[in-house]
């Protein structure tokens, strides 16, 4: 197969030699642990414990709030302390359970599945409180459960990771390639129409080159090699590359008869299944030019993010900007007093803010931000019309197809904000829409 | 705990290396070639002129902006661009108020009234070009000066393109390398398009413009111009009239061409059949200056039917 790809995008420094040969380690928490209630898209859990009760690994401390929430699970033992308001990566303060650790780490019992039908896996991974790890936060077992479940001909395993600095996917498919696909057959077996596909990178040769080899034997999966180039992982662009389909923003990956899971989604997916074990652990990488020794750590929820610089040796040089997720996407942190919850995947410390250094000048119109742009926009005009305030005509020119990935600030030699007035024209574009309904 | 706050911003938080700064420079590393070589042809007074016109540029544009209390933005180079492009539309003859007028007026007026960098609808170089040409026709067309290494016959001064729209003989080597008489910037043929093909190559500009307003030009030629399938003679056309100053340097400029790649095609065409009408069918043996300065007013309409269609909303992607 030839190297799959999607019109737009661009090629910014990927920084991932810094820990993409670092193995995974173990980091265990030393201070107070902090659940937020809301750490995923949908409605936020409810508490299902009280201050004063005691609590074990992987038992389950906030029930999922409707169908489009998730369940949240402790991942020490120990005791409840309170329940109250805590900063976030989101910027806001979010209720949040704060538990005491004993430091033991005794663990409640888990079940696997006994057998594997498809409700079985279904109510599995919705009990183990499983989202989309990467980044978005989406709950796996709405993915999961499609309207026309027939229809579904592809189960892609986003392993693009084009978010620069990352490497926690890249680790895990090194390290557990056995558990990506036995995850991948899990999901499978729900599907039988459909078939797998891994897409990777093609500055992650090793991956392709191991998973290749590892799937001789698997009749229903093949490993893809996609083209590096930002933002390869978003859903709409990988779902192109792959299967040649377009969808927009109105329509779901499953219109297109794709179901899309991140890497270390499908093996919280393996885990859930075969061994009972909740999602309280994830991947994370901490890097940066300001972090003395990064690396990729596994990193218990509700870890203080502080703490994982230091378990990456500190700094080296004191960070302008600290941003939880990747340079492109992620989101910049006002304090490293944050817990780190389910779609934390890394933690990047810059000695230097590219943002604050530029001053944004008057476009000069010179169309890169429309060359790069993944969704076939004219970002340069969009955001012009959304600082005006003219939202209905940003939503009549297809503003809300943007997808946020940051491209169109990246490139414009103007260093004009136009993400930052995307998102804006965005937000306000949809809540008009909700009003006129 | 820990009291450090770090800066925050909307995403992404890193930037490419590009800025308006660096294209501005970019574009005029690529004028050079052509710049010295015009230095060379026409001599001293050539030097003098580019001098002045890029100092007048500079200095309106700062007095402005200082004067109307904005933002002081002449350390973007573009000013500076504009000077030495309107310094290569000039002939190498007239005096030396001509670059301060042209330059005032670029600046100025085409400019910063219609709001400064990015806002203009005509190209400023072109924009003062034509605004000389019609004020000082007569000046603005004496080609008759020698420089350095001056090989034409300076005294009768006529640019290769009205010589051979009046019949007489043209040396096609002369042309291509630039030593006829002429504006000081544009006879040169070879050496701008090395200086075109370096900022196609380092992504400054697409080659949609130039090559779509070549290529048409040149269809052009074959059909209308009344001499069938005559290599020579197109070769002639496409070397002379500024042509290659035009569509490298001029009709790519970014803030007064189509911004869609598609309008960048049409825009591209449009060019090349107005220039066709213009030589072969007007007055004038050139041409180049008025399409371009035309095709400039069309832009938002070009770009209004040349919308790219969003991801996944139908048509192909
Ligand atoms: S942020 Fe939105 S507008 Fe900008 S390039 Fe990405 S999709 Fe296009
Ligand atoms: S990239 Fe920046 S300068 Fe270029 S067209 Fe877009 S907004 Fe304007």
């Amino acid at each position: 197969m030839g190297l799959l790809t999607f019109k737009g995008g661009l090629h910014p420094y990927d920084g991932k030699e810094l820990s993409k040969d670092k193995a995974i380690t173990e980091y265990l928490p030393q201070g107070e642990m902090v659940y937020p209630l809301s750490q995923h898209i949908g409605a936020p859990a409810v508490a299902c414990v009280k201050k004063g009760d005691n609590v074990l690994v992987g038992q389950k401390i906030a029930e999922a709030g409707g169908f489009v929430s998730a369940n949240i699970f402790s991942s020490v033992s120990g005791k409840v302390l309170k329940i109250e308001p805590r900063l976030t990566v989101s910027g806001n303060k979010v209720n949040s359970i704060v538990i005491e650790n004993d430091g033991f780490y005794k663990k409640a019992e888990f079940h696997p599945v006994e057998t594997m039908t498809k409700e079985n896996i279904l109510a599995a991974v919705k009990e183990a409180g499983i989202v989309g790890l990467g980044g978005a936060g989406f709950p796996t077992h709405v993915k999961l459960s499609p309207k026309e479940p027939e229809k579904i001909d592809y189960i892609i395993v986003n392993a693009a990771e084009c978010e620069p600095y990352i490497t926690a996917d890249y680790r895990q498919m090194m390290e557990t390639p056995e558990d990506l696909l036995s995850g991948l057959n899990i999901i499978l077996s729900m599907f039988p129409a459909a078939k797998g596909v891994i897409g990777i990178e093609d500055n992650k040769p090793e991956a392709i080159r191991k998973l290749t080899e590892m799937c001789k034997e698997e009749e229903r999966i093949e490993v893809a090699a996609l083209k590096t180039k930002y933002p390869q992982g978003a859903e709409r662009s990988l779902i192109f590359a792959v299967t040649g389909r377009a969808i927009n923003s109105g329509m779901l990956p499953a219109d297109a008869g794709c179901i899309v899971d991140n890497v270390a989604t499908v093996i919280a997916i393996h885990e859930a299944v075969t061994m009972g074990k909740p999602l309280y652990e994830r991947v994370v990488t901490v890097t940066g030019d300001a972090i003395a020794e990064p690396g990729n750590f596994k990193v218990k929820s509700g870890t203080n993010a502080a703490e994982l610089v230091d378990a990456a040796g500190g700094f080296k040089t004191r960070p302008e900007k600290v941003i939880s997720g990747g340079p492109m996407m992620g989101m910049a942190l006002s304090s490293l007093d944050v817990p780190c919850q389910k779609a934390f995947s890394s933690l990047l410390c810059l000695t230097k803010d590219e943002v604050a250094a530029c001053e944004p000048g008057n476009c000069i119109r010179c169309g890169r931000c429309i060359s790069v742009c993944p969704a076939g926009l004219m970002p340069t005009r969009l955001s012009e019309i959304a600082d005006k305030g003219d939202f209905a005509l940003f939503d009549q020119l297809n503003g809300c197809e943007c997808v946020e990935c940051g491209c169109c600030s990246y490139i414009c030699p103007a260093k004009r904000r136009l993400t930052q007035s995307m998102k804006t024209g965005r937000r306000e574009a949809l809540a008009l829409r909700r009003r006129q309904k | 705990m820990n009291e450090q706050f770090y800066n925050v911003s909307a995403n992404p938080h890193v930037r490419d290396k590009a800025s308006t700064h660096s294209i501005m420079l970019d574009v005029i590393i690529a004028l050079l070639p052509a710049t010295l070589f015009g230095w060379w042809n026409f001599g001293v007074n050539a030097v003098i002129l580019t001098v002045l016109s890029i100092a007048t540029c500079v200095i309106s544009e700062y007095a402005w902006q200082y004067f109307m209390h904005k933002k002081i933005t002449v350390g973007d180079m573009s000013a500076v661009l504009t000077g030495l492009l309107l310094a290569m539309n000039l002939p190498a003859g007239v005096p030396y108020w001509m670059p301060v007028l042209g330059g005032v007026f670029a600046i100025i007026v085409v400019k910063q009234l219609f709001g400064g960098l990015g806002q203009n609808f005509m190209n400023p170089a072109l924009g003062a070009r034509c605004f000389l040409l019609i004020s000082f026709a007569g000046m603005m067309t004496d080609f008759s000066v020698k420089g350095f290494g001056t090989t034409f016959d300076a005294t009768t001064g006529a640019t290769p393109l009205a010589a051979l729209k009046a019949g007489q003989a043209v040396n096609l080597k002369d042309m291509f390398l630039g030593l006829t008489p002429g504006t000081i910037g544009e006879t040169s043929a070879i050496l701008l398009i090395l200086g075109g093909l370096y900022l196609i190559f380092k992504g400054i500009i697409s080659w949609r413009i130039p090559i779509c307003y070549i290529a048409t030009l040149s269809i052009f030629v074959l059909l209308f111009g009344g001499h069938g399938f005559d290599a020579v003679y197109l070769a002639q056309h496409l070397c002379g009239g500024g042509l290659m100053l035009g569509a490298f340097f001029m009709a790519t400029d970014y803030v007064t061409s189509p911004i869609t790649p598609k309008g960048q095609i049409v825009f591209g065409i449009l060019l090349g059949l107005l220039t066709g009408i213009f030589r072969i069918f007007g007055g004038s043996a050139e041409g180049v200056s008025y399409a371009i300065i035309f095709c400039n007013l069309l832009v938002p309409l070009i770009e209004r039917f040349t919308t790219p269609t969003a991801f996944g909303k139908g048509g192909k992607n």
